[in-house]
């Protein structure tokens, strides 16, 4: 008997359906793989199971009952547990503590036993590998032992089913270890665990089946073992192997003129974060589009904004038409020709609350004022070229920009960066979650820029996207280039070749 | 028809009250106070409202700066008795020295501010509590804990002094408010303020320079209630630190929300704020010449400041 079934399940939110008819099913002692791209619906399926949405359509069966979880605390009840990225516990709470939070043990008088909560937790935490005094606040231990605790109290509320969201994404390589040793002990005691991740190593070492998700819908389920990793690639990333040799489907023209023997108009050389960046090194020509593939975490983003200036590096240099502008500030990397087009538009990118006009004109208010005087002519004129340039529809420049279409909105930031004149666009997804025809006129428009001898950098999840409006791919996986695709191999295959290849063994220190 | 006619009118409504609801209340309660008050619509009488409200209005046009960065400055009022507690030091040195001292004084706490704000990460309410706290310390210990009577004549005329018939400490306020008005409207600090306030993240990438607008706006707060806290002891003629600007951090803020201010930032209404201000006072004064107590004005200060939260809520995405 399943211990967890979720059959034609399916939630709406206002404009996107989540999800679509999805079943998923989880057996006793078994480790399964939940996979997809962002905005595939695995999150909503997780709080669909976990009681934070109430499902719109379809059934959830429980230990073979029809179950129906109000609230997330329902769901923990009847044995259901959550290990979020994000550690939820209570940082400023001594670990014994948030280990036994609710369930704490009392002496005769009903009072709290310390002393018997700290050996308990001694005890029960060292077959976590967490050797630290558990009577110092959680907050004070490594991320890594924290989300050890949280497992650890977890599996004491006596869990069935554990849902582990991307466990390791924050760990260090021995804390993987002892995660996968535990996930082991859970799967020999017959616990069912739904384990996301990005990482395709892991979930072949740990995983027995897989369910992937893609635009809310369930796109194959079955034994992990069965599917090799390049079919896995294909089926997250979206496109039927068959599909990708259609050609044209995206509005990138297939014809380009990159002058290879150009300088370098960017030269991104060694960028290194913390545990996120890894010596990444390219170069980009004026007048090319460089793809940076991978999957979600590959460090696609977090490369883009370090450019910008705004993700910390711990390491490397960024050059620009020649000048070394080592780790440039934000204001530095405008001031000298680099414009980034965040992936969040609504939280990095538009300033919703202020006009068309003014979010158009935000960049470049110095240009257009003297001495510090605003000329609304100047703005005008600037506003006016590019909102027909990119056929912004507005009601008018003073129109909010929250008030307007996703589509709308993306052209009127990709009107803010290119008012700066840049000499290197980099750009975030920038056709996710706009409607097709603002999808085709944004990726002409990048076509042009490039034409124009400014040198593109795009992230997109969409292969075929990524791969008609590239010139050359960089192939990222956990923040360190794993292959570069150039001439005859930019193509979707090779792609997901590289992206699916094992991990060499240096890297899996 | 009249359904949809009537759903229009509420929605035309909820979008006109927050916006102009205070010119409204202003209007209301000016009409009762000319008909039910005795001797309200006196020269003498409008002067001493407008005399009263004045740095209370100076301190409001800051605090709105600062409340459009989504931030707040509790410390306006500490910054007044700064500027109290060392103009009779330096008076010695003449009106200007005293003057140019006290102004001082308020770019340091907002310098101080600024940089607690924008380079350190600490939230403004924590950032600037440090300096409400201690700044008024700071202010009885120079002051030596004395009320002094301030007897230069150049100040005196500062604060009770009339230009062409209106009040000096009238015009000083209304010609800050014409500059602060300018200063959002017109100018690239001014539009870099308020795209800070609406999502400073986004401002940060567009490549602004975020922390140098932060800094700027918290001293300005400062410097604009020092320049009250000046006028203050010009008017009384005299520097009490234990007692200039108390509370008028509060007064401030009630006047930038009622005036139409969101605390989310991202906009300012600098006439909104003035007539918040008006509104108050003249809330005050009217309780006053009916006799009602002081508990009943505050409890009335209360309930506007209530209202004018509701009225401005911000509706949840549909």
């Amino acid at each position: 008997m399943p211990l967890l079934e979720v059959s034609d399940v399916s939630k709406t939110f206002p404009g996107v359906r989540a999800l679509d008819q999805v079943s998923f099913t989880l057996n006793p002692g078994e480790v399964h793989a939940l996979v997809g791209e962002n905005g595939a619906g695995k999150s909503t399926l997780i709080k669909v199971i976990t009681g934070v949405y109430q499902p719109d359509d379809g059934e959830l069966r429980y230990q073979g009952e029809p179950a129906r979880f109000g609230t997330p605390m329902d769901a923990q009840h009847a044995g259901i547990s959550t290990i979020y990225q994000e550690v939820n516990l209570i940082p400023l709470m001594s670990v014994s503590h948030n280990l036994f939070l609710g369930r704490e043990p009392r002496n005769r008088l009903g009072l709290l036993d310390e002393g018997r909560m700290h050996r308990e937790a001694r005890a029960i935490l060292a077959g976590y590998g967490v050797t630290a005094d558990i009577r110092l606040p959680l907050g004070t231990l490594a991320l890594g032992a924290q989300q050890m605790v949280a497992l650890a109290r977890a599996v004491m509320i006596d869990a069935k089913v554990v849902i582990m969201d991307e466990p390791t994404s924050s760990l260090e390589p021995r804390e993987v270890e002892t995660l996968f040793g535990v996930i082991r002990e859970l799967h020999a005691r017959g616990i069912g665990i739904v384990y996301v991740s990005h990482r395709l190593d892991e979930l072949y070492r740990i995983c027995d089946a897989v369910t992937i998700l893609r635009d809310g819908r369930v796109v194959h389920t079955g034994r992990l073992a069965d599917l090799e990793r390049i079919r896995l690639v294909a089926l997250m990333l979206g496109r039927e192997m068959s599909e990708i040799r259609r050609e044209g489907a995206t509005a990138f023209s297939s014809e380009k003129a990159v002058d290879t023997g150009a300088a370098p108009i960017l030269r991104a050389s060694g960028l290194t974060s913390r545990r996120k960046l890894h010596d990444i090194t390219f170069d980009v020509r004026p007048g090319e589009v460089v793809g940076l593939g991978g999957l979600l975490g590959a460090g696609r983003s977090e490369t883009i904004k370090a450019i910008g200036g705004a993700y910390p590096l711990d390491d490397g240099d960024v050059q620009v038409d020649g000048v070394d502008l080592k780790r440039p500030t934000t204001v530095q990397a405008v001031r000298n020709g680099i414009a980034v087009q965040p992936e969040d538009r609504k939280a990095e990118g538009i300033v919703a609350g202020l006009s068309v006009r003014e979010n158009i004109a935000l960049a470049v208010l110095p240009k257009v004022s003297r001495l510090g005087l605003v000329s609304d002519a100047r703005i005008d004129a600037i506003v006016e070229r590019y909102m027909t340039r990119l056929r912004i529809k507005a009601s008018s420049p003073d129109q909010l920009v929250g008030d307007l279409s996703g589509g709308n909105q993306q052209k009127v930031l990709l009107a803010r960066l290119l008012a700066t004149g840049p000499k290197v666009l980099l750009l975030d997804e920038p056709t996710r979650g706009i409607d097709v025809g603002a999808k085709a006129e944004v990726q002409s428009l990048i076509d042009e820029l490039a034409a124009e001898g400014i040198g593109v950098v795009l992230v997109s999840s969409d292969a075929e996207e990524l791969i008609e409006g590239a010139d050359r791919v960089v192939v990222l996986r956990d923040g360190v280039v794993v292959g570069t695709l150039t001439g005859a191999s930019v193509t979707t295959e090779d792609l997901m070749a590289t992206i699916a290849a094992a991990a060499p063994p240096e890297e899996a220190e | 028809m009249t359904t949809a006619t009537l759903t229009l009118t509420t929605r035309d409504l909820r979008a006109w009250l927050p916006k102009y609801g205070v010119y409204l209340a202003i209007v209301l309660l000016v009409l009762y106070n000319i008909f039910f008050t005795p001797y309200f619509l006196t020269w003498s009488n409008l002067r001493i409202q407008l005399i009263q409200v004045a740095p209370v209005v100076i301190v409001a046009l800051g605090m709105a700066l600062v409340i459009g960065t989504e931030g707040i400055d509790l410390s306006v009022g500490s910054v007044m008795a700064l500027a109290a507690a060392l103009i009779p030091l330096y008076l010695g040195y003449g009106v200007a020295a005293a003057v140019l001292v006290s102004l001082l004084a308020g770019v340091a706490v907002g310098l101080i501010n600024g940089v607690l704000v924008a380079r350190v990460g600490l939230q403004p309410i924590v950032a600037t509590l440090a300096l409400f706290v201690g700044g008024r310390g700071l202010a009885v210990v120079i002051s030596g804990g004395q009320l002094k009577d301030v007897r230069n004549p150049d100040l005196i005329r500062l604060g009770s002094g009339d230009l062409l018939g209106i009040p000096i400490l009238v015009w000083v306020a209304a010609v800050l408010v014409l500059v602060v008005a300018f200063v959002v409207r017109r100018t690239v600090f001014g539009r870099r303020l308020l795209a800070i306030g609406g999502n400073r993240r986004a401002t940060e990438l567009a490549g602004l320079p975020v922390k140098r607008v932060l800094i700027t706006v918290y001293v300005i707060c400062s410097v604009l209630a020092s320049i009250a806290g000046l006028l203050s002891v010009a008017r009384i003629q005299s520097s009490d630190a234990s007692a200039v600007g108390l509370l008028i951090e509060l007064s401030a803020i009630t006047a930038v929300v009622v005036g139409g201010t969101p605390l989310t930032g991202g906009r300012v209404r600098v006439l909104g704020t003035v007539a918040g201000a008006l509104l108050m006072q003249l809330v005050i004064a009217t309780m006053i010449k009916h006799n009602l107590p002081p508990s009943t004005t505050e409890i009335a200060q209360a309930v506007i400041i209530l209202v004018a939260v509701y009225v401005a809520r911000e509706r949840k995405a549909r």
